[in-house]
């Protein structure tokens, strides 16, 4: 008993001289907060893990300025990547500490923009679609175009997310646009102006959208992916649509504040992040499509992100998000405020 | 000997209240012009970015008009929060004060104040349960009611007025019923006796005598109001975009804070104009 005491002891002591406490930024309720995958990692590795929140990609790199140390794990929209590395917020990926990297679609590996500089700056987590999705209630026949949000019947049943950009780019696409380079701003503008009246309100997170749409607040709002797949399988009565004029299409990386002091539990932290055994759990609770293809292929086959993602015809229309100037992200910014203030 | 007296009391004046202008000085003075600093900023000094001195920030709420329209929406908000917070203070605060006595009167003003003690986005979201169109208020005028009835109040301008008012309506009931505790009994039994009319010693005794705590309660509640940013946009849904949001963005959304600071300043100048042009009617009011 007292050997047992002992070793238990030692071991517990030895666990503490490495283990840290990583602090890891990120969107609420997107995957590294789940209580079951930060309890595993903890016990595999000692290391414990502290989250905190934001809300915008612009709030995200607020915090990163403002805040230097305060964070060793961070999620970044592959478009926002650049500007992050461009401004020292961030360290480059040391691969050789990832187990899972070999396993990594090296498609998204190789995406230009999480290779600022030259160098891997963050590792691709998650893909997904920005589109819409409506309560399947509402809809006996599901919609097949973006015009749905413009339709007349709807009026005060619509909504879509706080965001200029990403306004201005789906009336980029309503509007039969590339949403990287949008020519025509002043149809894009007419467009938006017809939809505000459609708008109840607009949602700024998942948790948001979920409490307006059980409420019958709105029945057809833009959506992501991964978290359409989460609100589905927490028994919402929604439908994720593709529509025929095309999706927003994102890519997450996982990135390494240049500040961090725990650099090594960090890597590990996203190591498991990857790993296959962690995505195919997250997947039973909705999740967005993975960027590791063992991972993908030990999906069922009645999987949303085998259904939908998987199917070829859906990302085909697939519109990839490229990083944004500063001047078009100011353009788009006042335009929607303007908008916004005529309410 | 009376030279020395007065020393000695201006010293301990000077002892008494230094604590008061030390915390005055930390708390007010010093953040208030660090964002005095960084509204003449082209952009934040830190985060390794350059910055100079510039008054774009300032330049920037002339040449846009969406700010100035922004910034009159928000006043005629504080007027109307204001004004219903009066109409409904006003004549709680009476009841409080003159009606009621005792235990009721305990139990009332812990009534009032209750709001208080709960945490300010806690009651706005128990408004937003309240208000939505299936919410608690709805279904009940709908199951009273024997026809159909579809009541949303709630993402309009009528859902933000009812959840300022209500966060606000303490503060006027708090300062009339001060200066109406005030008034002396017998002066309105005095009118009384001499065949003043309710509505002529309402007019002309109470509503002079309790006008210094209406219109501090007034001015407590307008100031914040215009400046209001968490209701508009919790309750007010597309049409919440206020003055008040617009200064968030700056800091929360876009990063832009000198852009903040300046349009703070701007509203804090508005405000400071719209008061002194009511002073003279305020003095005259309270004298």
């Amino acid at each position: 008993m007292k050997r047992f005491l002992l070793t238990s002891a030692l071991v517990m002591a030895s666990q503490a001289a490495a283990a840290d406490e990583i602090r890891v930024l990120n969107w609420q309720g997107y995957g590294t907060d789940l209580d079951w995958a930060i309890a595993a990692f903890t016990e595999k590795t000692g290391h414990t893990v502290v989250h905190e929140y934001f809300t915008s990609e612009q709030e995200m790199l607020t915090k990163l300025r403002t805040n230097p140390g305060a964070y060793d794990v961070v999620l970044i929209n592959a478009a926002y990547t650049a500007q992050a590395q461009s401004e020292g917020l961030i360290a480059p990926i040391d691969s050789s500490k990832i187990g899972n990297f070999a396993d990594l679609d090296p498609a998204l590996v190789g995406n230009e923009d999480l290779n600022p500089a030259g160098a891997l700056h963050g590792v691709p987590w998650t893909w997904g679609l920005t589109s819409i999705a409506v309560n399947t209630a509402d809809f006996p026949e599901l919609p097949t175009s973006l015009s749905v949000l413009w339709d007349p019947a709807l009026k005060g049943r619509v909504s879509i997310r706080d965001d200029g950009l990403e306004a201005v780019q789906f009336a980029a696409m309503a509007t039969g646009q590339n949403l990287n380079q949008i020519t025509d701003l002043e149809a894009v503008k007419a467009r938006l102006t017809e939809l505000m009246p459609q708008v109840t309100t607009f949602w700024s997170s998942e948790n948001d959208w979920n409490q307006f749409m059980a409420a019958g607040d709105f029945v057809v709002a833009t959506y992501w992916s991964g978290s359409a797949a989460r609100s589905i399988a927490n028994g919402l009565p929604i439908t994720f649509i593709v529509p025929e004029e095309g999706a927003l299409g994102w890519l997450d990386g996982l990135s390494i504040p240049a500040s961090s002091t725990k650099m090594d539990a960090a890597h590990a932290f996203i190591d498991w992040m990857v790993d296959p055994e962690f995505y195919v759990r997250w997947d039973t609770e909705g999740a967005p499509a993975t960027s590791n293809t063992k991972a993908a292929a030990a999906l069922p086959e009645t999987s949303f992100n085998r259904a939908v993602l998987g199917d070829p015809a859906v990302v085909a229309k697939v519109q990839f998000m490229k990083p944004v100037s500063d001047a078009d992200r100011e353009t788009y910014l006042k335009l929607w405020q303007d908008l916004k203030a005529a309410q | 000997m009376s030279g020395s007296l007065a020393r000695t009391d201006r010293l301990r004046a000077l002892a008494l209240l230094s604590p008061a202008y030390l915390w005055l000085m930390a708390a007010v003075f010093l953040p208030l012009s660090a964002m005095a600093f960084f509204s003449f900023l082209s952009d934040v000094p830190f985060g390794g970015r350059d910055w100079q001195f510039t008054l774009d920030n300032y330049r920037a709420f002339l040449e846009t008009p969406t700010y100035a329209t922004l910034l009159w929406k928000s006043v005629k908000l504080g007027l109307i929060v204001t004004a219903l917070s009066v109409l409904i203070g006003f004549p709680c605060a009476y009841v409080l004060a003159k009606v009621v006595r005792g235990r009721s009167r305990e139990a009332l003003f812990l009534l009032v104040i209750l709001p208080f003690w709960s945490n300010s986005l806690v009651r706005i979201f128990s408004w937003a349960i309240v208000l939505r169109g299936n919410g608690i208020l709805g279904s009940t005028v709908d199951a009273i009611l024997p026809w159909d009835v579809r009541l949303n109040l709630m993402f309009s301008p009528t859902a933000i007025v009812i959840g300022l008012v209500h966060s606000y309506l303490p503060y006027v009931i708090l300062t009339s019923y001060l200066a109406l505790q005030a008034i002396d009994d017998s002066l309105i039994e005095a009118a009384r006796s001499l065949g003043a009319r309710r509505r002529t010693i309402l007019r002309r005794l109470i509503l002079p005598l309790a006008a210094p705590g209406i219109i501090a309660g007034a001015v407590l509640i307008f100031v914040p109001v215009v400046g209001s940013f968490m209701e508009p946009r919790i309750l007010g849904g597309r049409r919440g975009t206020y003055y008040g949001t617009v200064i968030e963005d700056q800091f929360v959304a876009v990063f832009n804070w000198p852009l903040g600071a300046a349009l703070s300043f701007i509203l804090l100048a508005v405000v400071l104009g719209i008061l002194a042009l009511a002073s003279p009617a305020i003095r005259r009011a309270t004298l």
